[in-house]
């Protein structure tokens, strides 16, 4: 890192700052729909989340206290790397507690602890367009978003019924934002597709490559594609979580020995930790 | 906006279209109208404007000139690059239909047959898989397909099959209007032959109106009860289909019928 | 047992310090200075201010260093740089007619008012590597002794003798005064800046130009190279390469005149090409336009050529190649953006896969049942199984 006298606060000068916050409140005033916005090179490549980086600088102030996660933890070397990043170019307060967080920038979870009104969520997405897989061109899919021409997202969910009797999407689960636009929830699990619906705190969404910012503004109807006849569902484990017994968490699963032997744990580290910390707490209390 | 004007029955009026990409490169001049339940042919070598004039009338190529009036099922008529867009899109994948003559530019060739026909249901709103997936499977029983073809994919099917299959796709929301091009295009001899008469009979009983583009005029005499003539960008001849094709006119069309092999 | 993942900041701290050692090499051989990268490996450093977007010649050899060579890397450096400089002015454009120049050839005439200057071309040396350079040593094309005055000194001497100092015409001029060249584009109003606003389809030229302006030399070359070999029909000509000093000017509203920052470098292409004409216009050339800091020549020409063929829906061309497709080619021809989404393929993806896990052993589980209901999978499986033991079993044996 440079001399950080070199750089403005939170890394961007003032007025990108500022167009992004403008951006913002477009985004939030038009919840699911991509607003274009300049986005600036970021010391970080495209792909690791410069545009949640870009959105993160934008709306941090002095008295802020930052949580950054990558898969749900807060020890992923991404994490690490954009958390030390805001830890030297803004000296804000940084943590791994999701509670003491005004911000927390994630990249493919939310938290499982659900977020307060005074907190904002922000997600580093790196293909926003819902549509893209489907339609290539951009002023194709802009006018399919303009049009609420969204039929054809259902041809992909028809697809997996008809070939294994469920819909097989599990990440980046698109879903349809305050009953207008369909929207990428960037890839996160379909396991938190549910977080986002009512959710209390501002969710913003962060592309840097693909110049786009949307958002869900708090208590908004979202909701994933689906049929009426199969409705959304969300995964679920045979196995609770090695470490701290949670039976209603996203679990990852860890290879432990050459033998292939597996467990699963949470993925979200804060929680998971919490979680083991009340056990020994209420055992030694036991044994006093 | 001038208010559009369109003769009482007729279900399309073209007025003076014009579409020009080079001297006499396009169509310029063409002036017809549809009834409901016709089948009407643009007859011509490739290269006189049939295609480009097809394509203004599928709304994908706004003319340069002139009018395109349909009357829409509740009996308003319209130029149809006088409304927005969102309106003329919705007309094209509900009320219009088209059949192109590649199956695999009409077709979604990656997903399974049940799929292509759903998604025009899906894009105007049919939210329920078993109903969608039930119609589907009858509109395969009408184009003449096994239905347990339902979940292949379009690859698997000969060429004959996935115009069928197009068909099935473009009708399954009952459209008023469906173009048409060279739908027989392309494929063997016998193949053509029982497409045609599925084409025939799914038009008498779906009571469709239908504009074909063809450059074969044996298909032509089968299906269409009336055509146009087209030769370098312009209509040289129009009327009945036997009064065209035993009674030409125009130097032209005795040209291009006397050119045909009468069997 | 389960170690959690932790000691993210060691490792970063670790592998940064490896880099650091690995980039100096081995500390017996000598740092190489930035100004030895920018005098003696000029071409790396004019690559990496055009794709970076900066002319400064200093910060581009040291982003070079810094990236061990790698030039991707050293543009990502000088980009990234770039994004936080203050704007405080907008130059007046640079104007190439009155360049200063090097280099200037035209393919397109035998021989052009000012004639042809090759400058210090690649062109027409053998490339034949030159063992005296590996020697430590001098190569004897540079080395001269002091009674010969060197190129560059002559030409310096020159431009201040300025006794020739009529600029050199642009060879498309020639052109244009009969009339033989489409007018194709005008500017109305002010340019679009990429860097401010984000790329909207359809795309302007002049946000194409600027797209392409900093787009990897590369891919640009490819798609320069596909609409020779028959995906594009563009018919080229080069009509005119040059390369030289221009002067920067900003316009002082105080002052009320332009001031002159300074000289850069830069190299331009005009490429002529063919257009059949159509019904409003008769048939005359049109062109494409490539430039870059430095001397770029061949990322120039590759600009040139794809600029025209981004021009194919304007002109009305049937647009059906690779290169004539606005949105395939800008939105891909960025190497930091492009270089950035492949390579965060590294980032972890547990979640996700964790997710796709759990579905494909769901859908064979589904699969097996199926199958162990149709009777299927039972039967292949003994015989699976027996073979299997009849293997090992004649191994033994």
């Amino acid at each position: 890192m440079p001399n950080q006298s070199e750089y403005n606060f939170a890394y961007l000068d003032e007025q990108s700052k500022r167009t992004i916050r403008r951006g913002l409140l477009k985004a939030v005033a038009i919840p699911g729909h991509q607003v274009p916005f300049a986005g600036r090179e970021m010391p970080m490549p495209y792909g690791w989340g410069t545009g949640g980086v870009q959105v993160t600088a934008s709306i941090l102030g002095a008295d802020d206290c930052l949580k950054v996660i990558d898969q749900g933890s807060d020890d992923t070397t991404n994490a690490v790397s954009i958390r030390r990043f805001f830890d030297k170019t803004a000296l804000v307060e940084t943590t791994t507690d999701t509670e003491a967080a005004t911000v927390i920038q994630t990249r493919h979870r939310i938290p499982e602890q659900p977020l307060t009104n005074n907190q904002i969520l922000v997600f580093q997405v790196p293909i926003p367009e819902p549509l893209r897989f489907i339609e290539p061109s951009e002023s194709e899919t802009m006018k399919m978003h303009a049009l609420e021409e969204y039929g054809v997202m259902h041809v992909k969910l028809y697809e997996d019924i008809a070939h294994h009797g469920h819909i097989a999407t599990t990440y980046a689960y698109p879903v349809h934002v305050n009953g207008r636009y369909v929207m990428d929830p960037s890839p996160i699990p379909k396991f938190d597709n549910p977080k986002m619906h009512m959710s209390d705190a501002l969710l913003l969404f962060g592309a840097g490559r693909e110049k786009r910012l949307y958002a869900i503004p708090p208590y908004t109807d979202v909701k994933s594609l689906d049929f009426d006849d199969h409705p959304f569902e969300i995964q679920q484990w045979d196995q609770s979580c090695a470490l701290c017994g949670c039976e209603h968490s996203f679990l990852d699963e860890v290879i432990v020995n050459d033998e292939g032997e597996r467990m699963f744990v949470c993925s979200d580290s804060h929680f998971c930790q919490q979680r083991v910390n009340a056990k020994l707490n209420m055992s030694e209390a036991v044994e006093v | 906006m001038k208010k559009p004007i369109l003769e009482e029955n007729a279900v399309l009026s073209v007025q003076s279209c014009q579409k020009l990409y080079g001297i006499n490169r396009g169509c310029q001049d063409i002036n017809f109208d549809l009834y409901p339940g016709e089948v009407l042919g643009i007859v011509g070598e490739s290269g006189s404007g049939k295609s480009t004039l097809l394509n203004c009338l599928s709304g994908n190529n706004q003319p340069d000139h002139g009018a395109i009036i349909y009357r829409d099922s509740v009996g308003m008529a319209q130029d149809i690059y006088e409304m927005n867009e969102a309106r003329r899109r919705l007309l094209m994948r509900s009320e219009f239909g088209i059949v192109k003559q590649n199956p695999k530019d009409g077709l979604r060739m990656r997903v399974s047959a049940g799929a292509n026909i759903g998604e025009r249901l899906m894009a105007v709103g049919d939210r329920h898989y078993g109903d969608i997936r039930t119609k589907a499977g009858d509109w395969l029983t009408q184009v003449e397909m096994p239905k347990d073809r339902l979940d292949d994919m379009p690859f698997e099917f000969s060429g004959g099959m996935q115009q069928r299959l197009q068909i099935a796709r473009v009708l399954v929301t009952r459209p008023r209007l469906v173009l048409m091009d060279e739908p027989t295009g392309g494929l063997d001899v016998s193949v053509q032959a029982k497409l045609l008469d599925l084409i025939r009979s799914l038009v008498s009983e779906l009571n469709l109106s239908v504009i074909m583009v063809t450059h074969d005029l044996a298909v032509a005499r089968l299906l269409c009860d009336r055509l146009l003539v087209m030769q370098q960008s312009r209509v040289i001849e129009q009327g009945l289909t036997d009064q065209v094709l035993d009674d030409p006119q125009h130097p032209y069309t005795q040209l291009l019928v006397s050119s045909v092999l009468t069997p | 047992m389960y170690v959690a993942v932790k000691g993210g900041e060691k490792a970063i701290d670790e592998a940064h310090q490896f880099l650091a050692e690995k980039r100096r090499g081995e500390t017996r051989i000598e740092a190489l200075s930035a100004e030895q990268i920018s005098q003696q490996l000029g071409l790396g450093v004019d690559r990496v201010m055009t794709e970076g977007s900066l002319y400064d010649r200093e910060l581009a050899a040291l982003a070079l260093k810094q990236a061990m060579g790698d030039s991707v890397e050293a543009i990502f450096l000088l980009r990234a740089y770039r994004t936080t400089l203050p704007r405080f002015g907008t130059s007046t454009p640079i104007e190439t007619d009155a360049m200063r120049v090097e280099r200037r050839i035209s393919a397109t005439y035998k021989d052009v008012p000012g004639g042809q200057a090759l400058g210090p071309t690649f062109d027409y040396t053998h490339r034949l590597l030159d063992f005296a350079l590996l020697a430590e040593g001098e190569s004897k094309l540079t080395h001269h002794d002091s009674s010969t005055q060197s190129v560059e000194s002559k030409l310096a001497d020159n431009a201040e003798s300025s006794v020739n100092d009529e600029a050199y015409q642009r060879v498309s001029n020639f052109l244009r005064q009969e009339a033989l060249l489409k007018e194709q584009f005008k500017l109305s109003g002010k340019a679009v800046d990429i860097t401010r606003e984000p790329l909207k389809y359809p795309c302007p030229r002049d946000g194409r130009l600027q797209t392409l302006a900093r787009a990897d030399e590369g891919f640009l070359i490819a798609l320069a190279y596909s609409t020779q070999r028959g995906y594009g029909r563009t018919h080229p000509f080069a009509g005119e390469i040059r390369m030289g000093y221009v002067e920067v000017n900003l316009f002082i509203e105080e002052l009320g005149f332009d001031l002159c920052l300074g000289e850069i470098c830069v190299t331009e292409c005009d490429m002529i090409n063919q257009f059949a004409g159509n019904e409003q216009e008769p048939p005359q050339f049109t062109s494409g336009y490539g430039v870059s800091f430095g001397f770029c020549e061949r990322k120039t020409m590759a600009m040139a050529l794809v600029d025209r063929s981004l021009q194919a829906e304007e002109l009305g061309e049937v647009v059906d190649t690779p290169a004539a497709q606005a949105e395939f080619v800008l939105s891909h021809c960025d190497n930091v953006e492009a270089s950035g989404f492949v390579s965060h393929l590294k980032l972890p993806h547990y979640v996700d896969f964790q997710s796709e896990l759990a579905l494909v052993r769901k859908m064979r589980e589904e699969f097996f049942d199926s199958k162990e209901r149709e009777g299927q999978v039972t039967s292949n499986d003994t015989d699976l199984e027996n073979s299997l033991t009849e293997q090992t079993g004649a191994s033994r044996a």
